[in-house]
């Protein structure tokens, strides 16, 4: 404790290193780090050097083994082989507490906080002084003044955790790290949760940190980010270390190329759309969430047929309520949805059948959750909501050579990996486990296709697949309503794209010609259509 | 270095449960010589007692039967997601519908009473099932709770029935009138002398249909798909436009209905009348037997057989070794349904992490191997 609390005031009395004098020196150093599990070899000889004072960015496909270096570097696992050096010198990190001792502070993409506690609470939490805890407290309302001034930190050091916003918590999270004393911060993709103000204010806050001679790693799969913030690039690809770039001699084309392997067209190649008639049509619609809130507040749209309809905005704005009404999972608490000109009501708890039997088809925001029964081997989620099918079996019965000849139609159309029908789906790849569920909701050739957050944690080259899946869906004339939070994918797919803020849906934008800044407001709320909106 | 990997299938069903019985036997052992008497030559006789000849093979059978029944009754619901401990509530009810079509049509003969009298025990059990989950269903209850509620509300029931309807008059025991012709579910010492007198009759063979008809029911129908799926994941259930609260009612009825089945195999099978408590605990021992045999028809014939030996052959330990009492018998059937049921887990962790090591140094070679062929 004794050690924490020097370093502490070693921090804020403010003799910090010199950028200048300090770039010459490595923050980290990893030499040949090796680390299995199980049969996968999650990082073969991994070399990194990390200069201090920099953001250094790692980049790489999910299961490319990111995490795992970085869980071997903040302690949670230990390398089978290599070295580790930190500030010069080598150590074997036990575990978290120790890597915080040598100054290595993590932030995680879930954060780790309580959330009845006060943001001071949580700061101290783990870290006090003493068995009394005001002293503990006073100290550190002390050190977090003197910190929000550093490093435009704010936070109210007496907010309940539960009354912040994400970006908030991520700063309370942020805070905790260096009120330990960490001078290399590890963030695990930390703009997932975030609307673009707040993370173009944790940039700013990371810009900061790095002028005062912190070091900063960064982990993501945006590469608009590693390409805005970083002083270098390191790109990993199934274990291994790829290349180390400077971000200024590169551009995301090359580290997409990098990343998998081939090269990868970022833009969605598609023509014009043709619409239709009107296949989905939601009127003045409102749901309630199951502790009663409003969620979706009188909300107008349609959907016609061969055209691909983007719903654009932060998680949480009653996207998923709305999803989970106009596909029959939740009743409606006003408004009406109307598909293929007949008017659906929802009563009981088996409505999504209903709207599969008007051919809708859904793939669901959160494939493991809802898409997937994930103990179940594949070709029994080749059949999910559609088991009543005689196509699968006559009568009560169930047909499990038809099942499984439907599950092999569906791995060789969306090229699932491994192609075995009887393994657990919880073995396969999130990518994989995506193919599944659309290929699966595809297969149908259903009117409408209503798909929520479609690449969410999958690999680059399987977003572009079913990216172009999306597309072919709505050129053989479908309807498409497509939700996602990453506005990249929704303007490139998206014909007509729709903001959602807080239940309502604050605009309606020209994908091709809408800016990021103009769409940003509108996610944010603050717009003349949504003041209009909200009365 | 932990690494913890799922079991593969074999050691799951064969390893865990094999390793549990035999913690559960050795340390039975030992009770066995600290009250001074020999456990190779207890296992002898308990061996002995439950198979070594026809009448004693006929109890075990006998008591299998109705393991095998109040083990599908927990499975069933089991895959459903709903833990029913209420098998013995369902059965006792059950009873209720047994006797009073035995008794009506005990002039008539067996083949007629007999699939009357099931339907008649599957439907009071099915309605003791029913309701918890109904109420599970619709309301929010927990199944455990609302069990074991109904267990005691059919216990108390039962007493009421028979002191104050089915009693008769001139007899002094709360029991029903007996059934002395058709009412009674032919014994199979009827058709061979091999059984000797025990109780064995013809719901062992319902039992094996049983198992059976579980089997297609819940991996060969759609209804048995939707059940798994809901037990697995009621939200993917949800999704799939399956009826959460549907499928637990019609799992806890299923459940109930194939508990019922104990009351025709000891009522009509062995009592010919319905007495106070004839379930006797077959229902709460259902739970470890599907919990041993891990919810397949397959490993609940197995444990039920297991169980069935159990309590013939601790009788018969019990009668051929004094210092070895009832209550003795009584603490190594607890053992054993301790370490296999509520203690199943215990070798599963460390069994995990050690498969987890194999597979570790197996690929661990594998590596080496390549590194030095590509030198």
């Amino acid at each position: 404790m004794t050690d924490k609390s020097q370093a502490n005031e070693q921090r804020s009395s403010g003799t910090a290193v010199s950028p200048n004098a300090a770039t010459s020196q490595l923050a980290i150093e990893l030499v040949g780090i090796n680390k299995h599990f199980g049969p996968v070899h999650a990082n073969k000889d991994i070399d990194l050097k990390v200069t201090r004072g920099t953001v250094h960015g790692i980049v790489g496909e999910n299961g490319a083994g990111k995490t795992t270096l970085m869980s071997i570097l903040y302690g949670f696992y230990t390398a089978e082989s290599g070295k580790i050096f930190v500030d010069g010198k080598q150590v074997t990190i036990k575990d978290s507490s120790h890597a915080l001792e040598l100054g290595i502070g993590m932030v995680h993409q879930h954060f780790m906080l309580v959330d009845n506690f006060t943001v001071l609470e949580n700061v101290v939490l783990g870290a006090e002084d003493s068995a009394l805890l005001q002293p503990s407290l006073d100290k550190a309302r002390k050190v977090m003044a003197q910190l929000a001034r550093d490093y435009e930190l704010e936070v109210d050091p007496d907010a309940l955790i539960e009354d912040l916003s994400v970006g908030g918590q991520q700063r309370v999270e942020i805070l905790k790290a260096l009120y330990r004393g960490a001078e290399i911060l590890i963030l695990d993709e930390p703009t997932g949760v975030l609307t673009p103000s707040e993370a173009d204010h944790l940039f700013k806050v990371l810009k900061t940190l790095r002028e005062q001679g912190k070091t900063i790693l960064l982990i993501t799969h945006k590469l608009r980010e590693i390409m805005a913030i970083t002083d270098d690039v390191s790109v990993m690809r199934q274990g291994a270390m790829v290349k180390t770039l400077q971000t200024k001699n590169t551009d995301p084309a090359e580290l997409a190329e990098l990343m998998v392997g081939r090269r990868v067209l970022l833009r969605v190649d598609k023509g014009e759309s043709t619409p239709g008639d009107v296949k989905l049509e939601v009127k003045d619609l409102v749901v309630k969430d199951d502790m009663g809130i409003t969620r979706v507040k009188g909300i107008n749209f349609e959907v016609r047929a061969g055209e691909i309809v983007g719903i654009a905005g932060v998680s949480g704005n009653g996207q998923s309520d709305m999803l989970e009404a106009i596909t029959g999972m939740r009743k409606a608490d006003g408004g009406k949805l109307i598909v293929k000109g007949k008017e659906v009501v929802i009563k009981g708890d088996d409505g999504a059948a209903k709207l599969r039997d008007m051919s809708v088809a859904h793939v669901p925001e959160d494939r493991q959750e809802l898409g997937l029964v994930v103990t179940f081997e594949q070709w029994e989620n080749a059949i999910l909501g559609y088991q009543d099918d005689d196509k699968y079996g006559k009568g009560a019965f169930l047909s499990i050579p038809a099942a499984r000849a439907e599950a092999n139609r569906h791995i060789e159309k969306f090229d699932i990996r491994p192609a075995n029908n009887r393994l657990k789906v919880a073995n396969f790849s999130g990518g994989n486990q995506q193919k599944i569920v659309l290929a699966r909701e595809m297969s149908r050739n259903p009117d409408v296709l209503i798909v929520g957050q479609p690449t969410r944690g999958v690999d680059i080259g399987a977003i572009e697949f079913i990216h172009n899946q999306i597309v072919a869906m709505r050129d053989a004339g479908k309807a498409v309503l497509l939700v996602s939070v990453e506005l990249d994918e929704v303007r490139s797919l998206a014909d007509r794209l729709l903001v959602m803020f807080d239940g309502h849906i604050v605009g309606e934008v020209d994908p091709a010609t809408a800016t990021e800044a103009e769409l940003g407001l509108l996610m944010a709320g603050v717009s003349s259509e949504n003041k209009e909106s909200a009365k | 270095m932990i690494v913890r990997k799922p079991l593969p299938r074999w050691a799951d069903l064969v390893l865990v449960p094999f390793l549990n019985l035999t913690l559960a036997f050795l340390i039975s052992g030992l009770v066995v010589l600290i009250i001074g008497e020999n456990p190779l030559e207890a296992v002898k006789i308990l061996l002995y007692g439950a198979f070594g000849y026809g009448e004693g093979l006929g109890y075990t059978l006998h008591f299998a039967t109705n393991f095998v029944f109040a083990g599908l009754a927990f499975s069933i619901a089991s895959h459903a997601g709903q833990f029913n401990i209420g098998a013995e509530g369902q059965a006792y009810v059950a009873g209720l519908g047994a006797i009073l079509v035995a008794l009506a049509l005990d002039q008539t003969h067996w083949l007629l009473v007999m699939p009357l009298a099931m339907i008649a025990a599957g439907a009071l059990g099915g309605f003791w099932g029913f309701v918890p989950g109904y109420l599970a269903a619709k309301r929010g209850s927990h199944v455990v709770i609302t069990t074991i509620m109904f267990n005691f509300i059919a216990s108390a029931f039962m007493v009421y029935m028979l002191n104050n309807v089915l009693k008769e008059p001139s007899n002094m025991a709360p029991e029903s009138a007996t059934v002395v012709n058709a009412g009674k579910m032919p014994q199979l010492r009827e058709w061979w002398d091999y059984f000797g007198y025990s109780p064995l009759n013809v719901m062992f063979f319902v039992a094996i249909l049983a198992l059976i008809a579980t089997y297609i029911l819940l991996w060969r129908t759609e209804l048995g798909y939707k059940i798994r799926t809901m037990g697995q994941n009621p939200n993917a259930a949800h999704y799939a436009g399956i009826s959460n609260s549907a499928i637990v009612m019609i799992a806890m009825t299923i459940a109930g209905a194939v508990a019922g089945m104990i009351a025709l195999n000891e009522v009509l099978g062995v009592q010919n009348r319905l007495v106070l408590d004839f379930v006797f605990g077959y229902g709460f021992v259902g739970i470890a037997v599907g919990l041993m045999g891990r919810n397949h028809p397959i490993g609940i014939a197995l444990a039920a057989v297991l169980f069935g030996a159990l309590y013939q052959g601790g009788q018969e330990l019990a009668f051929m070794m004094p210092a070895v009492t009832r209550e003795m018998i009584l603490v190594i059937q607890a053992l054993v349904i301790l370490f296999t049921g509520a203690m199943e887990g215990l070798f599963r962790g460390p069994l995990e992490m050690m498969f987890g090591m194999l597979e570790f140094s197996k690929s661990d070679t594998k590596d080496d191997a390549a590194a030095s062929s590509k030198s």
